[in-house]
């Protein structure tokens, strides 16, 4: 028989110490890239921001550094990203209650949507590039065409337009909408459902009245992780509405618009003197980052306090 | 009626709608609605399929012909054609056929017959380069001395063979996964089981802020950086390679297998912990003898996940990879991914042609891919949840 064990460790644990430093070792050095890759792109694009580079139109020759700007761009995906959320909002949303509030959790109907909305959030974006291409380009655009401009030789929806990026950025944003709706949805007590319903409100009522705008800070959260990682998405709208040039602001839904994340693709690849345009390629980059990753930290924030409040209840 | 007079038919729905007591005619056809919007989901992974697969479809069912050399009718015979097969012979669309008169029709028959007396002389020009044969395996092609595999869709014969593309994704995402999943991974153990709880709260946003930097921007940063710090540290010669596309792409999964290594361990029931230090074991011991082991499979979803995210991420290695189809398992060689090759090529190609379907035929395979991975790590981590919840 071996003598039982003592509690107290006498010698110094070099299985324990190995095993939380490497682990804790790793935590740090992804906080650590993460910080080195933001800091020297702060550090570098700080200087060649200005307030004329964010206002400026751009020429024609849009590698000059002292002329062009980014103003087109900024527009361009913010206008795409405002029009996405008109159609991923309520789509998410109602998805999310019916997850949330209708559905039973072993029913067949919930099992298959949790799984498609697992699944289209694991679809590469460029497959929403091509799908956007083939769907929303090739068949609605090219029938669209077919049945409301018979005579026209030359198509207006049968091709890329700010309308399908939009639309194609909408697919893929669904799931981060419906996740985060859920997840506030959740977090709501089931008392507050229970109270409205024994004073005779319906289910309907209930949703509309109570659960609602107590979620609202989580859509709201998922509305803005939506727009954040579709503001920095380029594979999708590579084939369904970006423009490498334009002269104009988009002004209608048939547009191509010009892109942020698109316009650092071209400006870092295309360029012809890769030396003297960094100052403006470090700047853009500085542009897209502060336009979806200060949404990112806002999203993560609310999040926090919603967990934090999810965990209270529970 | 009978729902009215059974009360235990009332609280069982249609495909898990509960109506309420009192099923007013709004109420019902609100939950109707909801329901039919809620799968759009289902329907859009379908549609995505579909659609993808149906700009592929001729080159699937092994229709379409890249030969060069082809039967070349004379002007004169044109008024023995039908409409049909005159349409087909022009490669024209219904609507352009419409829209065309005899003239322009003639022209364009003497431009075919123009254009056969230029194809080139030899045997290669007289191949399918679109069929099965030729896309998925090595072939001997006139001026090699031995069979090879070729991505070559723009020359006098196009060749289209997926391997070199397939090796440079398999590459890039093996890069990927040896560089980010240890880390995820060892990020997720301590995040989740070894660190004070109020510091535990600032680093899983922390590295979850990792996922808020864009692909173009991961992208950006390899070409402009990294290639050149890499470069500096192994000297190797070509300055975008796979090594550098693969370490880029471990940043962009790291956050992904994280959340999901981090969300299996942190749903092992507190009590296992509790029970393996009530024990004498030490944390780490808990960690990695009683937790690790529970949630397994998830820590397993969390990497399968990540391959199927690494192997569709476009932008960086677009950027970073370097871009040449060579059939290398060198990770210091560039390399042409699966989905770089899309991004690269569908704006230039005609539409319709078979460089086009080629193009959403690897496309196809993509989906299928990813389709796969994301079914299989969600399985297990379905699997999982239902076992720590002790329901199987």
């Amino acid at each position: 028989m071996s003598r039982p064990r003592s509690f107290a460790a006498e010698r110094f644990d070099y299985g324990s110490f190995l095993f939380t430093g490497l682990t804790a070792a790793a935590t740090f050095l992804i906080l650590a890239i993460l910080a080195v890759i933001l800091g020297h792109i702060l550090l570098h694009g700080w200087e060649s921001l200005s307030w004329r580079f964010i206002t400026a139109g751009t020429e024609k020759d849009m590698f000059d550094v002292h002329k062009t700007g980014v103003f087109p761009m900024i527009i361009g995906t913010a206008a795409r990203v405002i029009l996405m959320s008109i159609f991923v909002v309520p789509v998410g949303v109602i998805t999310a209650i019916y997850l949330t509030e209708y559905a039973r959790a072993s029913s067949i109907a919930t099992r298959i949507i949790r799984g498609a909305v697992n699944n289209l959030a694991g679809v590469p974006s460029i497959v929403f590039g091509l799908f956007g291409l083939g769907f929303f380009i090739n068949f609605v655009g090219q029938n669209m065409d077919a049945v409301l401009r018979p005579d026209s030789p030359d198509p207006l929806w049968g091709k890329p337009a700010i309308l399908w990026a939009s639309l194609t950025l909408a697919v893929m944003t669904l799931p981060v909408m419906i996740v985060a709706t859920e997840e506030s949805l959740r977090a709501i007590p089931q008392g507050l459902r229970e109270g409205s319903l024994a004073l005779g409100a319906t289910k309907l009522q209930t949703i509309l009245r109570v659960v609602l705008p107590q979620a609202l800070p989580g859509i709201m959260t998922g509305a803005i992780l939506a727009i954040s990682r579709a503001a920095g998405e380029v594979a999708p709208i590579l084939f369904t509405g970006a423009a490498y040039y334009m002269a104009q602001l988009p002004t209608s839904l048939t547009d191509q618009f010009m892109d942020l994340g698109y316009h650092v693709f071209v400006l870092s690849t295309q360029s012809p003197n890769i030396e003297q345009t960094r100052p403006i390629l470090y700047a853009t980059v500085v542009v897209l980052l502060l336009l979806t990753f200060a949404l990112n930290v806002v999203a993560i924030l609310i999040r926090a306090r919603i967990r934090a409040k999810m965990r209270a209840v529970s | 009626m009978t729902s009215n007079t059974n009360p235990m038919r009332r609280s069982v729905g249609w495909l898990g709608l509960k109506r309420g007591h009192q099923a007013h005619p709004v109420e019902w056809l609100a939950e109707k609605a909801i329901f039919l919007i809620s799968l759009s989901a289902i329907l859009m992974v379908f549609l995505i399929f579909v659609f993808v697969a149906r700009e592929a479809w001729p080159v699937l069912r092994g229709q379409a012909n890249s030969s060069l050399v082809r039967p070349v009718i004379p002007v004169e015979q044109m008024d023995q054609l039908s409409p049909q097969k005159l349409q087909d012979y022009l490669g024209l669309t219904p609507k352009q056929y419409a829209l065309m008169d005899q003239e322009t029709m003639k022209s364009l028959m003497e431009v075919k017959i123009e254009a056969s007396k230029e194809v080139p002389d030899d045997k290669d020009a007289r191949l399918n380069t679109v069929s099965w044969r030729y896309l998925a395996r090595p072939y001997q092609w006139t001026g090699y001395d031995h069979p090879v595999s070729i991505w070559q869709p723009v020359s006098p014969v196009p060749k289209f063979n997926i391997i070199p593309l397939i090796i440079g994704s398999l590459k890039a995402t093996l890069v990927a996964l040896v560089f980010g999943v240890p880390l995820a991974l060892g990020a997720a153990v301590y995040v989740s089981q070894l660190a004070a709880p109020r510091y535990r709260e600032w680093l899983k946003p922390g590295i979850e802020l990792l996922a808020g930097i864009p692909s173009v921007v991961l992208g950006f940063f390899a070409l402009i950086v990294l290639a050149s710090f890499f470069q500096g540290l192994f000297g190797y010669q070509s300055r975008l390679n796979a090594f550098v596309a693969g370490i880029a792409l471990g940043l962009a999964i790291i956050p992904v297998v994280f959340s999901i290594a981090e969300d299996a361990l942190t749903s092992v029931p507190r009590s296992y912990t509790q029970a393996a230090l009530a024990l004498g074991a030490s944390r780490w011991q808990a960690a990695w003898q009683v937790v690790l082991p529970a949630a397994l499979p998830g820590v397993f979803a969390a990497a399968v996940l990540g391959f199927g995210r690494a192997v569709g991420e476009t932008m960086v290695v677009l950027m970073a990879s370097g871009n040449a189809s060579i059939v290398s398992w060198s990770l210091w060689d560039s390399t042409r991914t699966v989905t770089a090759t899309i991004a690269a090529e569908l704006a230039e190609t005609v539409f319709g042609g078979n460089h086009y379907r080629i193009l959403f035929l690897i496309g196809t395979l993509l989906f299928v891919v990813t389709f796969l991975s994301n079914w299989a790590g969600d399985v297990i981590v379905h699997r999982l949840k239902k076992r720590l919840e002790g329901k199987i």
